[in-house]
């Protein structure tokens, strides 16, 4: 074992609210986890597409938001003091001669579990592909969803595209550094903070920066490096020189590198049994929105289910040789001292 | 009643709607190409559409949060519309609709 591996009973694979209470299940069969996801925080879904909208179907709640059911969820599953891990990407899971399982991220970080589950969803988030042929040969060449290094952009014709936050803040903080910028917005609203959107027109008037009302239609360049961006305007369409892109359309849901882990798919979902939820490899588990099986309804109280039978099966991965006594939280005081209540 | 949905495909499909129903459930039950992320909570504009000039006005006005989520695709047309913000009704009784590319899974 090397120092930078954090080894642990079983690595949960998405923090959305299915992800979250599966680790209060396998907490109660003492077992430890370690939750990744791509996000900046719990919730997932619920807490990225829809934190303030209303959620009718969770039992005992009649009604609840997605943040409301994220916080509630965190505040259940603390005593089991899991550990999280956000802003990371699975990239790769092997399974080792000994039976553990090695988990790559895409910050270089190794976790050896002896259980997988996978709860993510509908994938995990990634930025939106403006709907452009060809975008993707330019992609992390000229084109990018966003800035690791400013001096990519240093001396470049950028063209930044999009209304929100990202975009703007961007645009600010790039044009000192950039040859010219190029603000693309197809309307003349914005939804980002108004102190930014007023930087951004002073901007325009003291002509440091260009802003242009349209979307980008194509793109012009070889091997990967742009040279012309076209966008289509309702004043006709025009063609500007630009050296890197940086479209902001926000985040949508892709399978990502789970396509790669040799699991069994269906139409990009992971086919599990309906006994234990286990996928076409043993000891990964995939549960909630993620997975297949006949029957199956895409619902948060689908997956709550299923993470209770998962955890009954991971335990007999973990500890083959414990007899397991299945206990009710009401009645028993061993799971009580475990939640801390008793 | 009916709609008629042009896939991306330019493959036209008529598809039999139901009262109350958001236009991209009717699309997604058919299991046409449309993504429909979010589920219709006006979150993702992953159900994404054309209506047909003719039908543009029928169809109701787009709200601020639907405008705000155009932004979020690049192939926005004067009459784009998110299809889960818009309810089958009698008087939408023969809608044309094209799936935009940004609505594909």
């Amino acid at each position: 074992m090397s120092g930078n591996e954090i080894v642990t009973d079983v690595v949960v694979i998405g923090g959305g609210p299915v992800g979250l209470f599966s680790v209060f299940e396998l907490g109660l069969l003492d077992l430890k986890c370690h939750v990744i996801d791509i996000l900046d925080r719990p919730g997932g879904q619920c807490a990225e597409l829809y934190p303030e909208k209303p959620i009718y179907d969770i039992p005992g709640f009649p009604v609840v938001t997605g943040q409301e059911l994220t916080d509630n969820l965190l505040k259940q599953i603390a005593p089991f003091n899991a550990e999280f891990h956000y802003n990371r990407m699975v990239n790769s899971v092997e399974k080792q001669a000994d039976g553990t399982f090695r988990l790559v991220t895409d910050a270089d970080e190794t976790f050896i579990a002896k259980v997988v589950v996978i709860a993510a969803g509908g994938g995990s988030f990634q930025p939106k592909r403006p709907p452009v042929e060809g975008i993707e040969a330019f992609e992390g060449k000229s084109v990018y969803y966003a800035v690791r290094k400013m001096d990519d952009f240093r001396d470049q014709d950028v063209v930044i595209v999009g209304g929100g936050d990202s975009a703007l803040d961007w645009t600010l903080n790039l044009q000192p550094i950039a040859r010219s910028l190029t603000l693309v917005h197809r309307r003349d609203a914005f939804k980002a903070a108004p102190a930014s959107v007023n930087r951004m027109k002073e901007l325009v008037m003291e002509g440091k920066i260009n802003f242009l009302l349209g979307q980008v239609s194509k793109l012009d360049g070889e091997n990967g490096q742009i040279n012309h961006v076209h966008l289509t305007m309702d004043a006709g369409d025009l063609s500007i020189p630009a050296t890197r892109l940086l479209p902001f359309f926000g985040l949508t849901m892709k399978l990502g590198p789970v396509a790669d882990w040799g699991l069994d798919l269906n139409d990009n979902l992971i086919v599990v049994d309906t006994e234990k939820f286990e996928t076409s490899v043993p000891g990964i588990f995939a549960i909630g929105d993620i997975n297949h099986y006949p029957g199956k309804l895409k619902l948060i109280l689908s997956g709550f289910h299923e993470a209770a039978l998962m955890a009954q099966a991971a335990k007999k991965i973990v500890s083959p040789d414990e007899r397991v006594i299945f206990q009710y939280t009401t009645s028993s005081t061993k799971l009580q001292k475990k939640l801390g209540v008793a | 009643m009916k709609i008629h949905v042009t896939d991306q495909a330019g493959v036209e499909h008529e598809l039999e709607g139901l009262e109350g129903w958001r236009v991209m459930e009717v699309i997604r039950d058919w299991g046409l190409n449309i993504k429909a992320e979010c589920g219709g909570a006006c979150s993702c504009a992953t159900c994404h559409v054309y209506v047909a000039p003719e039908w543009f006005d029928k169809v109701g006005a787009r709200s601020d949060d639907e405008e705000d989520l155009l932004d979020t695709v690049g192939d926005v047309k004067p009459t784009s519309r998110l299809s889960c913000q818009i309810l089958m009704s009698d008087e939408l009784d023969g809608l044309k609709v094209t799936l935009a590319a940004s609505a594909a899974q």
